[in-house]
């Protein structure tokens, strides 16, 4: 029967060390899986969160080998067999115990950004009518299933601490998926340059390498919404032009 | 130091899933004070993996479809055990209820002319799940979540209720602990709504998450309320089966309504073999015809796939048995066949049914738009739950509502899909609205403490015995019990055996216990949840023996027939006096006139 092991780290955000797991292997595992093992076998007292087991949920987030990556999507044969498969928790993140980190600052920052606001029913019975080509944007965005690995990853927070002054990329594509939101009616693009810190965004994409669920975070999200912020803000033309054209979306929309 | 921290709530709702995220907008639009818990954090609700979509007869693909198709579609689906007001009410609201998520900014699926675009689901006659690609949970949960964040609600997140308190025969409060530091919580509440879920963690092979342990059931059982339908559990017919670490995750039955097939392992599509007479007239009989149906051709009739779920589990099951089934103990699901038909297949399955094509890359090593998936029963759905009032969903027990899964009385022997999302947000919103109503009626309440000091002493008992029994294997037991005793198909003897062996089970939960300390335990909460799951399987496995016919979900190798008696009666369980578990049978009440004549006419068609 062949063996794994494991190296978890067992602590808190202080203290703490990896100690070290050896347990079998069954076909097709995946780390939660070897993690579930290692509890009910030997350390029930080891911390992880988990919901869904099929990458839906996003609570299984750690990394594995230093990758940010969903615990349950992440199969040890993947995994290089030679050596122990490190398992941490998110480091832009307080270790509240062993695998689980406190996410709280996400929450708090999603609140500050102004909600959907929609525009007045297209028809008398209450409903809108939008096109498939004009959501599919807006849904590549809300495929976001919040495991913050991206904000993990990002180097803004994640080496810089910009916790005041940078919402990170989940937050910039959740802004992204309300202003390319055909129905909303809301102006964020002010919010994004002065307090969400749009600028300390250097497009490096680490966030969408590590994106479970394929977003192109930087490319249809950030860079479009860092074009919004440069044409309200420093393109007078583009201003007055707007005056004209009363739909603060429009011009975006066509040119992308 | 106290004993354990305060909050008080005119409404406490406890769960954060559908139900408990649109019952919290509701109460706190009447400008009550509301509190959520939930076990995990926001937004992970087990409502998170619903894929298929939610049921409601918007008439946006095809217009002959409407609220009263929809309401005898769900009543033949039940089997007509339903609570028929209540089936009612969902088929009128869901599309109010459906639309009102868009306007709070959920992106659904588009028809050609910008509408919300339906789909087709087992049971249902016309395509009637709105629905996002193959995430509409996802879509639903967050849309409450993003939504309700701006309402004024309180979310106390990883928090787990484990006991109810009351003043007098009045709901007034809840005992919890938070996960963080295992502190207690308790919560003062002038009315308390239930919305806590499933209970498919009770077997060894489910569809449900580590939170699907049925608490809420639990919670209203021992607070003295009543609950119905225990034996109806869906086993949903398609859950992953190899690698043995995924057994169990759902694959969506929008796989079937996108076209996929089943095949035993001669790649003969068994399906066609056994179509039961109700379904007949409106089943296709050769395989041409069900694809037209797939490609929305009006005239055609249903492929036999798309039958309803307990029909569908059975035949697979029976496939298993007798030897005709895959290599690791399933049956094949094939969605790659549909090259035949269309040009560009592979971008189609990946468009349409994008989880699943990755779920099974990635975890399976499987391409479906290549290769046949290996699946098989998995149990996923609770219809039985607490009995609650139809218009009110308030319980037994007064100021105690209940909504969502744990609820019960919709989908009576067995649920259509799609019929439980819109089940959240049409009930869901009734539980806020009347809780926060009953609330200001009734004023304060003036709980039991001495009840509080009980539950905070049964929370800390597994840490009495660190050297006791690990709570892990006992509920290893429990599922291997029920898993192998109460499955799809059910006999006398075996459910015997599983009331004996739950009783003992009980046993060694006593001297259950935990070693670590409180911070982020698992191996507490595990023995924590031992109380609610094994008061669950025994109710499952009571009302399992008690029902001496089949019907929907519910069947018995030694009553393999429906029995017209006990077609017309539902399983109730409460806590006896003495502590014991009662079981009694109730007349359901006639179906109103106007009613019966609506199901008469869609019987004709
Ligand atoms: C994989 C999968 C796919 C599905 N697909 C579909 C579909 O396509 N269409 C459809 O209609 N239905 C579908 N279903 C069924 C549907 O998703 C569920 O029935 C529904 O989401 C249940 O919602 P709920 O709000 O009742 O509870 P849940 O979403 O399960 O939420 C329960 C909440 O209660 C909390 N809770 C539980 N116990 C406690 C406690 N003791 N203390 C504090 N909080 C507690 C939990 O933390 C959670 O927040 C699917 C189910 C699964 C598993
Ligand atoms: S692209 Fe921007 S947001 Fe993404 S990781 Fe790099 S700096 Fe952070
Ligand atoms: S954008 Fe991707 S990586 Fe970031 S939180 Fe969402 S799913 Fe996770
Ligand atoms: S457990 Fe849900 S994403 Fe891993």
């Amino acid at each position: 029967m062949s063996t794994v092991t494991l190296r978890i780290w067992r602590g808190t955000e202080d203290e703490g060390s990896f100690e070290e797991y050896s347990i079998e292997r069954n076909p097709g595992m995946v780390v939660l899986d070897a993690v579930h093992k290692v509890q009910a076998e030997q350390a029930p007292d080891l911390a992880c969160r988990w919901n869904c087991k099929a990458g839906k949920c996003g609570s299984c987030s750690a990394e594995i080998n230093g990758m940010p990556k969903l615990m349950c999507m992440t199969r040890l044969d993947d995994l290089p067999e030679d050596k122990p498969i490190m398992v941490q928790p998110l480091k832009t993140f307080r270790t509240i115990k062993d695998l689980v980190t406190d996410v709280s600052w996400n929450y708090a920052v999603k609140k500050k950004i102004k909600p959907f606001k929609p525009r007045k029913p297209d028809a008398p019975d209450g409903t809108w009518r939008m096109k498939q080509v004009d959501v599919e944007r807006v849904q590549e965005f809300r495929k976001c299933i919040e495991c913050f690995l991206c904000q993990d990853v990002c180097h803004v927070l994640r080496d810089h601490e910009k916790y005041d002054e940078f919402i990170g990329p989940r937050f910039l594509i959740y802004t992204a998926g309300l202003e390319m939101n055909p129905l909303d009616t809301e102006d964020r693009i002010s919010d994004l340059k002065k307090r969400d810190g749009i600028g300390y965004c250097n497009i490096t994409k680490c966030c969408t390498v590590v994106c479970p669920e394929h977003i192109k975070i930087t490319d249809n999200g950030i860079i479009p919404m860092k074009e919004r912020v440069v044409d309200e803000f420093y393109d007078p033309l583009t201003r007055l032009f707007r005056i004209f054209k009363p739909s603060k979306k429009s011009k975006a929309e066509e040119s992308s | 130091m106290t004993a354990w921290a305060e909050h008080e709530y005119d409404v406490l709702i406890i769960g954060a899933g559908g139900a408990g995220l649109r019952a919290a907008i509701e109460a706190s639009s009447t400008g009550a004070r509301v509190g959520v818990v939930c076990k995990s954090l926001l937004g992970k609700a087990h409502t998170v993996m619903a894929e298929g979509g939610m049921a409601a007869a918007m008439a946006n693909v095809d217009d002959r479809d409407g609220w009263t198709t929809h309401f005898a579609d769900t009543m033949r689906g039940g089997q007509y055990l339903n609570n028929w007001r209540m089936a009612e009410l969902h088929a009128k609201e869901a599309p109010d209820r459906v639309n009102e998520l868009e306007a709070w900014g959920a992106v659904m699926d588009r028809t050609p002319d910008g509408r919300i675009n339906q789909r087709n689901f087992g049971g249902h006659r016309y395509p009637r799940l709105a629905h996002v690609g193959d995430r509409t949970g996802l879509e639903m949960i967050r849309t409450l979540q993003d939504h309700g964040i701006h309402q004024g609600f309180e979310v106390h997140m990883e928090v787990t209720v484990t006991d109810l308190v009351k003043d007098g025969s009045r709901i007034a409060g809840a005992f919890a602990y938070e996960r963080e530091h295992g502190r207690f919580v308790f919560f003062k509440a002038r009315a308390i709504v239930l919305a806590t879920g499933g209970l498919g963690r009770c077997y060894r092979i489910t569809s449900n998450s580590w939170e699907g342990t049925g608490d809420g059931h639990s919670l209203a059982y021992h607070a003295g309320a009543q609950m119905r339908d225990m034996e109806f559990l869906q086993f949903h017919p398609t859950g992953m089966v190899w690698p043995p670490s995924v057994r169990g995750i759902l694959v969506t039955e929008g796989v079937r309504g996108e076209g996929g097939i089943l095949k035993d392992k001669d790649g003969r599509r068994f399906m066609f073999d056994d179509i039961p007479d109700a379904y007949a007239h409106q089943t296709a009989d050769n395989e041409e015809e069900g694809w037209r149906y797939i490609r929305g051709d009006k005239e055609a009739r249903r492929p036999p796939e798309l039958l309803t779920r307990d029909h569908v589990a059975r035949c697979i099951n029976r496939q298993i048995k007798s030897n005709m089934g895959s290599p690791n103990g399933g049956v094949y699901l094939d969605i790659a066949w549909i090259k035949e038909h269309i040009t560009d297949h592979t971008g189609h399955i990946k468009k349409k049914l994008p989880s699943m094509y990755h779920q099974f890359k990635e975890l399976a090593g499987v391409d479906i738009t290549e290769e046949p998936m290996e699946v098989g029963p998995t149990v996923h759905y609770a219809m039985g739950g607490i009995l609650v009032d139809p218009e009110t969903q308030m319980t037994t027990v007064d100021g105690l509502f209940a909504a969502g899964e744990c609820a019960a009385g919709l989908h009576g022997a067995n649920r259509l899909g799609g019929n439980s999302l819109s089940d959240l947000i049409v009930f869901g919103k009734r539980a806020g609205e009347y809780a926060a109503k009953y609330a200001v009626e009734h004023g304060d309440v003036h709980p039991d403490m001495a009840a509080v000091e009980r539950a905070r002493l049964e929370a800390e008992m597994p840490f009495d015995h660190p050297d006791g029994e690990n709570a892990f294997s006992i509920q290893n037991d429990l599922q291997s019990l029920m898993q192998d005793n109460v499955g799809i198909v059910r006999t006398e003897s075996e459910m015997q055996q599983a009331i004996t062996g739950i009783d003992s089970l009980k046993q060694r939960m006593e001297s259950c216990g935990t070693g670590g300390n409180r911070d982020y335990n698992p191996g507490w909460h595990t023995a924590l949840d031992l109380k609610p799951l094994l008061t669950i399987s025994e109710m499952i496995a009571r009302s399992a023996e008690s029902r001496k016919e089949s019907r929907g979900a519910h069947h018995r190798e030694d009553y393999p027939d429906k029995d017209e008696q006990e077609g017309r009666l539902i399983t109730i369980i409460e806590k006896a006096d003495d502590g014991g578990m009662s079981l009694t049978k109730q007349e359901l009440p006639p179906i109103r006139e106007d009613l019966v004549a609506i199901i008469e006419e869609n019987q004709k068609k």
